[in-house]
């Protein structure tokens, strides 16, 4: 009955769509507003330790006359972001850079994957990622390599985000990224290995303007499986808009719909900095499975409001079912101070956006 | 209760019985001299910090600055540097001015990457807080709190600026927080600021955070060798002291008057308790038969000094305060100067800022008390009960082979040079000067009275009789007053001098019936060669003489240079050059020739007859030096050069400003209409016709002073209020005297007409000793402080008239005060005085 209802809503997606290829797809898309590289995963250093981690380059696409004639000229804004939850800290460390893409000196390349700020930089070469970051108190060095097939999200990768069907991304994810590289912390490089992820998305209109954030989880389970699901939440308190895309060892993918998905939300955690609370333990109900979401540590609060203007949860988080399968993922939740704006959503979004830089 | 407070009780109470109304007038004394000083120090503290935060705010945590002329340089100078591995951050910038359609002064406008320029202005960026991402935007503009005021503009309102002859309109996307840029700024995405201005691919300006460990030194000497001609670099210990360069010559003004405050205050301080204590030396004498001991009684006259100097300096702090603000409220930050016309300055006195002038005070107050405590404790008390010891005392006072000495020092002083571009020996010499002149005043006094021929009238000879006998005490009563009487004529003489200069420099500069130009500035507006035909064509003309203006940074500390490309003969309807050195019309050799005006000969030692290189964008310029020439417009300096070598050169053919010669009997207004009607927004063209301009440059010039005068008379009625204070003290002193004169015969009123001419005879004297002592400090000032300060010469002249009326409204206050001074004096019976003795 469920599936029925979920083929009527995604015949009707087909029609909008258009074919998501890979690789071409792995690079930018300049004509559409905002689009995302975002890796989250778990590291492991050589003496057991566990940490999290998320580097994120954003585009964002800003009007601008076609005759300008200068090449300072802002057509397209890259922020990144990258964090580094350590469970000794006990909250993230967090870098954040923004350039308008120009000069060479910033930019997200069209025809390979490839966004950097400075020597910030998120790239595919030869089928296999990388990235470097340096933030003030921590670095990345890390090669992600491909393990599994992209797993594209709704209709052939066509995401809708809210009842308007014009709410919608092209997303696909590449999850179980085997992970190989170093991690420096204060001065203090080590080598680690891991497991990550990486979402590809991008959108002219992502938010449904009676949406306020959204609730996001990416999970890895232990069995070679993988779980994305999503909630987007409305200003009014309900839930606008959910989906899921639950793939199992053996490979088979299944996609869920708003009637499929639950997040149940358990226990709150209130920031001692910003005041925001946030659901940091979840049930997360996708179909018939059912799974308790635990977070590495509560304080995994990132503030933003320099680049992208959004402060947000992002954080490694444990996942278990009744029957004792295990999982490993990122949790992401906004929109739960203020309502989150997509940097570059136009005029309106640009006003709202507080971006004073450091 | 020990003796010593006993005997300093006893002191003090007994003044306060005995004339309670003079020592208040002490105390307020010791506050006028406090507050005057405090006052002056705050209105310049209050200036600098905000002049100075304004510009670290534009300058923010910059390593290394990197600075064009006009022309600017490439961007891609810019690429190179951010890629560099030893830079952290690199901001881009257009540093320029533009001309908002309905103001007068130009407004400075920084296009900027905002998202850059965070990391090395965060103070300036973070004023612009939401306006951040609409400031990317090509027709944005962010305003400064002050610009926004100024322009009458709010968010969401249109900027109207003139670009080339064109207008172009900007939205106001957001006002920067009052924190953010105390001064008026226009912020612009660099984008914008490159098409709306014309600079494609151009920057003047490159901002630079190195990286920790990175020795800005050795990363400047690398550097230098990748600068493109024209191109400047700075580290961070020049910016610092940038502030003070620019202002240097705002802040010469300012110290010369502090100094008369503090140097008028101190002597007032001074010689009202010398007076206060010499007066009382039979009563000292008195205690000392008593069986006071020596050791006692200078303590207690110290702690005395002590006592009304604390009060008087604190009320005088106080006081000093009230009269900055008041100041500040009134004439703003810079004195009517028009430095920093817009600075919102408010006082924000540090206790620690104050404390010296309270202390100084108080020093002064107690210095004045112990010098003449420590004679009267020595002297034995037999000799000091007689009458007119007071008078053997200050003999022994007396300094004139040190005043010679230092006389000789000041001569010595002003012929040494500038140190790093403050004429500090100057200053020196000054107060060199003037402590000589202090010191020579009791010989020169009793030598000039004891040669005035006795006048036959009884009265007049009693009263020179009475001044010959007392001439020590005199001459510490003239000291406050020539002090403050000499500094005020010395800065007079300078400024007259400056304005007469001024004056003739203006008539050679502007001699044309019409003056034109397309914006106060010259970086964005200019007529290019369709402009200048149309204008050229206007009937009623009969010649026009065309200027183009380039500023070319020659040296990384310096403003820039203005370079004015002109027309330059001897016949025919031209500009004049003001030569002082070298020649209009030179031999000519390959190259091209300048005239270069006098700071460029003072800062960057160039010399008639040399080759030197100007720097222009595109590469070196070789040219010849022909000629210095004197001027007041560009004090970073400014060189001349034909038209016609320049449009050879650089093929630039654009021009900035006209000045037009007509046809006789056209009216200048007819020429005027006219030219504003070829022009969008004409209305907004900056047209005055030369008389006009020549008034309104000599209008800002006595602007600029005016607070100078005001404060010089304040000054002046200190030093006379010293005067009647030592006139009314002996006055009293002298009631017995009185007694006997009247005793002898005398009128009441002869009695008063002597004390008047007495007045008059010390004001005179103070006078005329005051126009000696300010004409030779005005020597100084002309020719060594104002020439090292501002780097360019002025011819002395005299403002006789002006000073003559001073001078003899002093000698009138003179009389005046001795005749009020004498009434209560005389107003006791005669029988009365006689007796009072005991």
């Amino acid at each position: 009955m469920m599936r029925a209802v979920c083929a009527v809503l995604l015949a009707g997606w087909a029609l909008t769509g258009a074919t998501l290829s890979l690789p071409g797809d792995h690079g930018a898309h300049p004509d559409q507003r905002t689009e995302w590289w975002y890796v989250t995963g778990w590291l492991e250093t050589a003496a057991g330790e566990e940490l999290g981690f998320q580097v994120t380059f954003f585009r964002t696409r800003v009007d601008q006359p076609e005759a300008h004639p200068s090449a300072f000229a802002a057509r397209q804004l890259i922020i990144a972001h990258a964090a580094l939850s350590d469970p000794a800290l006990g909250r993230l460390r967090h870098g954040q850079r923004i350039a308008r893409a120009s000069h060479g000196l910033a930019g997200a390349d069209q025809q390979q994957a490839r966004a950097w700020i400075g020597d910030w930089i998120l790239e595919r070469k030869a089928g296999s990622w990388e990235t470097r970051v340096e933030a003030e108190d921590f670095a990345l060095a890390l090669d992600l390599a491909s393990v599994q097939p992209p797993l594209l999200h709704g209709e052939d990768g066509y995401s809708r985000k809210g009842q308007d069907p014009a709410a919608a991304s092209r997303y696909y994810s590449l999850p179980s990224l085997a992970v190989t590289g170093s991690v420096t912390i204060e001065g203090r490089t080590q080598e680690v290995t891991g497991s990550a992820w990486l979402d590809h998305e991008w959108s002219n209109a992502l938010m449904e303007p009676e949406a306020i954030g959204w609730d996001w989880v990416g999970l890895q389970l232990d069995d070679g499986g993988s779980l994305m699901a999503f909630r987007m939440r409305g200003k009014d308190g309900g839930v606008r808009w959910a989906a899921a895309t639950r793939r199992d060892a053996a490979g088979r993918v299944v996609h869920h719909g708003p009637e499929t998905v639950v997040f149940r939300p358990g226990r709150r955690w209130r920031s001692p900095r910003t005041g925001v609370e946030y659901p940091v333990e979840f049930e997360l109900q996708v179909g018939d499975e059912r799974l308790d979401l635990r977070p590495l540590m509560d304080d995994q609060e990132s503030d933003s409001r320099q680049t992208t203007g959004a402060i947000y949860w992002e954080g490694a988080v444990r996942a278990q079912d009744v029957a004792g399968r295990r999982g490993r993922g990122y949790l992401e939740l906004t929109g739960y101070g203020t309502p989150l704006v997509l940097p570059g959503g136009g005029a309106d979004s640009a006003r709202q956006t507080p971006s004073s830089l450091p | 209760m020990s003796a010593t407070f006993a005997v300093s009780r006893t002191l003090l109470i007994g003044r306060l019985r005995e004339q309670p109304f003079r020592l208040l007038a002490t105390v307020l004394a010791i506050a006028l001299g406090v507050a005057l000083s405090t006052a002056v120090f705050l209105i310049n503290q209050g200036a600098l910090q905000e002049f100075d935060r304004a510009a670290r705010q534009l300058v923010g945590d910059a390593d290394i600055v990197l600075r064009g002329g006009d022309a600017g340089f490439d961007e891609s100078l810019f690429v190179a540097l951010a890629t560099d591995p030893a830079v952290v951050a690199a901001s881009p910038m257009l540093d320029l001015a533009a001309q908002p359609m309905d103001g007068e002064d130009s407004l400075p406008i920084l296009g900027l990457d905002p998202l850059r320029a965070g990391q090395v202005q965060p103070l300036l960026l973070a004023g612009l807080g939401d306006g951040l991402l609409p400031l990317l935007q090509p027709d944005a503009v962010a305003l400064s709190a002050s610009a926004a005021e100024q322009l009458g503009l709010s968010e969401g309102g249109r900027l109207r600026l003139r670009a080339g002859s064109e207008v172009i309109e900007l939205r106001v996307v957001k006002v920067l927080t009052e924190e953010a840029y105390p001064q008026p700024l226009a912020l612009m995405d660099i984008a914008s600021a490159q098409w709306r201005f014309d600079r494609i691919g151009r920057i003047n300006r490159l901002d630079l955070r190195l990286r920790t460990g990175i020795e800005p030194e050795r990363f400047l000497a690398a550097l230098a060798a990748r600068l493109p001609v024209g191109v400047t670099a700075t580290g961070p210990g020049e910016e610092a002291g940038r502030a003070e360069r620019v202002s240097r010559a705002y802040r010469v003004n300012l110290n010369l008057l502090a100094m008369v405050a503090l140097l008028t205050g101190g002597f007032l301080v001074f010689s009202t308790q010398s007076l206060a204590v010499l007066r009382r030396r039979q009563s000292f004498a008195l205690l000392r038969a008593l069986g006071c001991r020596r050791g006692e009684l200078k303590v207690a006259l110290l702690a005395e000094g002590a006592l009304l100097g604390v009060t008087g300096a604190a009320l005088g702090v106080v006081l000093g305060q009230a009269l900055a603000v008041m100041v500040l409220v009134r004439l703003g930050g810079d004195l009517g100067g028009g430095y920093f016309a817009t600075l919102a300055t408010r006082p924000d006195p540090q206790a620690s800022s104050l404390l010296p002038f309270f202390l100084v005070g108080t020093a002064l107050a107690m210095v004045g008390a112990w010098w003449p405590a420590r004679e009267a404790a020595r002297r034995a008390p037999a000799l000091a009960l007689k009458s007119g010891d007071a008078e053997i005392v200050l003999a022994r006072m007396g300094g004139v082979r040190a005043g010679l000495v230092l006389a000789g020092v000041a001569v010595l002083l002003a012929l040494l040079p500038a140190v790093g571009g403050l004429p500090l020996f100057g200053y020196l010499a000054v107060a060199a000067l003037l402590f000589a002149g202090i010191l020579l005043v009791p010989a020169l006094t009793a030598r000039v009275l004891a040669v005035c021929p006795v006048p036959r009238r009884a009265t007049p000879a009693v009263a020179l009789a009475q001044l010959r006998g007392s001439a020590g005490l005199s001459a510490i009563s003239l000291a406050a007053i020539i002090v403050s009487f000499s500094l005020m004529a010395a800065m007079a003489i300078m400024v007259h001098s400056f304005r007469d200069s001024f004056e003739r420099w203006l008539g050679d500069v502007l001699p044309a019936d019409l003056h034109a130009r397309v914006a106060a500035t010259h970086d964005t507006a200019y007529w290019d060669e369709a402009d200048q035909a149309a204008i050229a064509r206007l009937p009623g003309v009969s010649h026009v003489e065309w200027r183009r203006l380039a500023g070319l940074r020659m040296d990384a500390l310096r403003e820039p240079v203005e370079l004015i490309a002109r027309p330059v003969g001897v016949d025919g309807p031209v500009t004049r050059l003001p030569l002082v050195a070298g020649t209009l019309e030179p031999t000519r050799g390959s190259e091209p020739v300048v005239w270069i005006s006098e700071p460029v000969s003072d800062l960057y030692g160039w010399r008639v007859g040399e080759l030197r290189e100007l720097p222009l964008a595109d590469g070196p310029w070789p040219v010849r030096v022909a000629g210095i020439w004197r001027d007041y417009g560009h004090p970073a300096g400014a060189i001349v050069v034909s038209l016609e070598d320049y449009r050879l050169r650089t093929g630039d053919l654009a021009v900035n400003q006209a000045a037009f010669w007509l046809e006789p009997g056209v009216e200048a207004s007819e020429v005027e209409t006219g030219l504003r009607g070829l022009f969008a927004e004409g209305a907004f063209l900056q047209v005055y016709r030369g008389d006009d301009l020549r008034q309104r440059s000599l209008a800002y010039f006595d602007r600029a002073f005016a607070v100078t005068y005001a404060l010089e008379a304040v000054a002046v009625a200190i030093g006379l209020m010293g005067v009647s204070f030592a006139l009314s003290a002996q006055a009293l002193a002298r009631r017995r005297e009185f007694g006997v004169l009247r005793h002898l015969g005398m009128l009441r009123s002869q009695v008063l007409a002597l004390l008047a001419f007495e007045g008059g005879i010390m004001g005179l004297l103070g006078a005329a000793y005051g126009l000696l002592l300010g004409f030779l400090i005005s020597l100084v000032l002309v020719y060594v402080v104002n020439r090292q300060a501002f780097n360019w010469s002025i011819d002395l002249s005299l403002p006789v008239g002006q000073l003559l009326v001073v001078a003899l409204g002093l000698v009138l206050a003179a009389v005046l005060t001795g005749a009020l001074s004498g009434r209560r004096a005389t107003s006791v019976t005669a029988v009365r005085a006689v007796r009072d003795d005991w």
